[in-house]
């Protein structure tokens, strides 16, 4: 944490902190003091006064179905994008790994998605499966099912998971790869001399020692599905039909500024904050192991 | 590389039905981003009237040309600007005031210097989808609603980078350091002539990933941008679709698609290796 060798001056180190600080300060420490004290007052709808109501706020947050429902839909969500993208990452990579010639080509090929911005994968999947003009809807049609995720919340909830999912896994591909060729090839050879076939020695050797990739790929893919899909939801489907895919991230925003209940958004960003510290205090903890692995 | 397979399954039907899975799954991937550019080269027509032909047509050069010149709210000209000024301006930004704090922290002890190290850190802990609502009354409170410094300056604070910097300069051997002293270099000569340079592979590497960042974000431009001047091309895309029944000017906004993710694609496909290593050290 600290150099031997140190310059000794009085003003420099605050003038260089300085910028970061002040940032720091008026865009993070400002709105989340003042997004605290707001989920503790009750605006009235003129915003000319407000009044205290102490934990108010949250007891109507946690009464109410609609909030309820909103966890669930995360829970069902974030479960549903994370299994999507690691598998298919997952399957991926081991191909890729056993390729010998042009697994540069097949990577290139495979991480490029990663720059796609989620709000632009949400626009596509929009397109591809628009009720009356999709590619998709138009093949689903064919096949005798009637495709409209604007009026059927399943449907809904499966376009953003595939679109949101789509993103991700060029991401989970390069680390999953990356895990399996970090693998010492001895400990597969060994295997593979006994005779034990290749989807066998996948799961019994070469998956367990991938644990540690797989756990911080878990945190990571949990984390954006939480916040990072904002855009995808926004863009597909608007937290609709109903509240059918209104998970808490957007929720924040559609009560904020759409509704303007500005005490219970407030309310719903302290809860928020508390999963994501918690989020980060899981990840932090994995990550001090993996040092001293 | 050819040589650590040697044993295990080098011939046979598993090699072809590896090269199988993995040209499906690629297909699968690019799948949506080739319609995306099909749909940006035919008419509305063509659209509308499902199924969608699979190859592209002719109006490649007036689709982009219409989208970029007077596109639907504003020339997406116009939007690929503000976030080109966006992206450049969160990604520098980051960097820069990452890098001087922590050299500051690193290499000077200073009352407060935990206490810095400690609200940087607790930044992660503070994303911008968290606290959208206050955020957005400090900007308009401080003037900063459809404005560049609006867009960039609450998004710059950047505790990864930071770390990153940290780590970096903590391998640096304290000899270098030393002899810069000796020779009576004061500590901005020394982060002008030994830091930066040595610093300059993470810097591109982490510049690289921050770009792609910054130019993806959404949540923010959405909210401080009201005026479609001053969109930015990722979010000014949702504001492309009618809000009534009306039909979307689909061709137009499909070549909006292409232009929004080529900035970002080319770069990790041009800069693989440092986007690799940049992605591989920011998660660290």
């Amino acid at each position: 944490m600290q150099k031997r060798v140190v310059f000794n001056n009085r003003t420099l180190p605050y003038l260089l902190v300085a910028p970061q600080l002040l940032v720091t300060l008026v865009f993070f420490f400002w709105p989340a003091a003042q997004a605290i004290r707001q989920s503790l007052y009750l605006p009235d709808p003129f915003g000319l006064s407000e009044q205290f109501v102490g934990l108010e706020n949250f007891r109507f947050l946690l009464e109410d179905p609609y909030y309820r429902a909103s966890f669930g839909t995360t829970a069902i969500f974030s479960t549903l994008v994370t299994l999507t993208s690691m598998s298919v990452a997952l399957f991926l990579a081991v191909l890729a790994d056993r390729v010998i010639k042009g697994s540069g080509a097949y990577r290139t090929l495979l991480i490029w998605p990663y720059a796609v911005a989620p709000a632009i994968a949400g626009v596509l999947w929009l397109f591809m499966f628009n009720p009356s003009i999709g590619v998709g809807a138009y093949y689903l049609k064919m096949l005798g099912y009637q495709w409209n995720h604007v009026l059927n919340g399943t449907e809904a909830m499966g376009l953003v998971v595939v679109a949101s999912a789509w993103k991700q896994i060029s991401y989970n591909f390069l680390f999953f790869l990356a895990g399996l060729q970090a693998i010492p090839k001895s400990v597969i050879e060994a295997a593979a001399i006994d005779g034990a076939a290749f989807w066998k020695r996948f799961w019994t050797i070469v998956f367990p020692l991938l644990s540690p990739t797989t756990f911080f790929l878990l945190v990571i893919n949990v984390v954006y599905a939480f916040f990072e899909t904002f855009a995808v939801i926004h863009t597909i489907t608007a937290g609709g039909p109903r509240q059918d895919t209104t998970i808490l991230v957007y929720k924040v925003f559609a009560d904020g500024f759409v509704g303007q209940d500005l005490g219970s958004s407030a309310a719903q960003s302290v809860i928020l904050l508390f999963l994501v510290g918690i989020l980060t205090v899981i990840q932090f903890r994995y990550i001090e192991r993996k040092v001293h692995y | 590389m050819a040589q650590r397979d040697g044993m295990v399954e080098k011939h046979g039907v598993g090699r072809w039905l590896t090269h199988l899975g993995l040209i499906i799954g690629i297909l699968i991937i690019c799948f949506p981003i080739w319609f995306a550019f099909v749909a940006s080269t035919v008419t509305q027509e063509d659209i509308i009237r499902p199924p969608m032909p699979l190859w592209p047509g002719p109006h490649l050069i007036e689709n982009y040309s219409r989208a970029l010149f007077s596109g639907v709210n504003t020339p997406v000209l116009n939007m690929l600007f503000n976030s080109t000024v966006m992206a450049l301006g969160i990604t520098l930004g980051k960097i820069v005031i990452s890098i001087l704090s922590a050299f500051a922290i690193v290499y000077f002890r200073f009352p407060g210097r935990m206490l810095c190290f400690w609200l940087i850190f607790l930044t992660l802990m503070l994303p911008v989808e968290v606290r959208i609502v206050p955020t957005y009354e400090i900007a308009a409170r401080l003037d900063l609603l459809n404005s560049y410094p609006g867009l960039i300056l609450p998004l710059i604070a950047s505790a990864t980078a930071t770390f990153l910097f940290r780590q970096l300069f903590l391998t640096i051997p304290d000899e270098i350091a030393e002899a810069a002293r000796i020779d009576g270099a004061g500590p901005m000569r020394f982060f002008w002539d030994h830091l930066l340079p040595m610093s300059r592979t993470n810097i591109a590497a982490l510049f690289v990933i921050l770009f792609i960042f910054s130019w993806n974000q959404y949540l923010w431009p959405l909210l401080i941008t009201t005026e479609p001047e001053m969109n930015t091309i990722v979010m000014g895309i949702k504001q492309m679709f009618p809000s009534g029944d009306d039909w979307a000017d689909w061709p137009v906004i499909m070549a909006t698609a292409i232009l929004a993710m080529l900035p970002p694609v080319c770069v990790v496909l041009f800069m693989q290796r440092l986007f690799v290593k940049g992605l591989v050290e920011s998660e660290k």
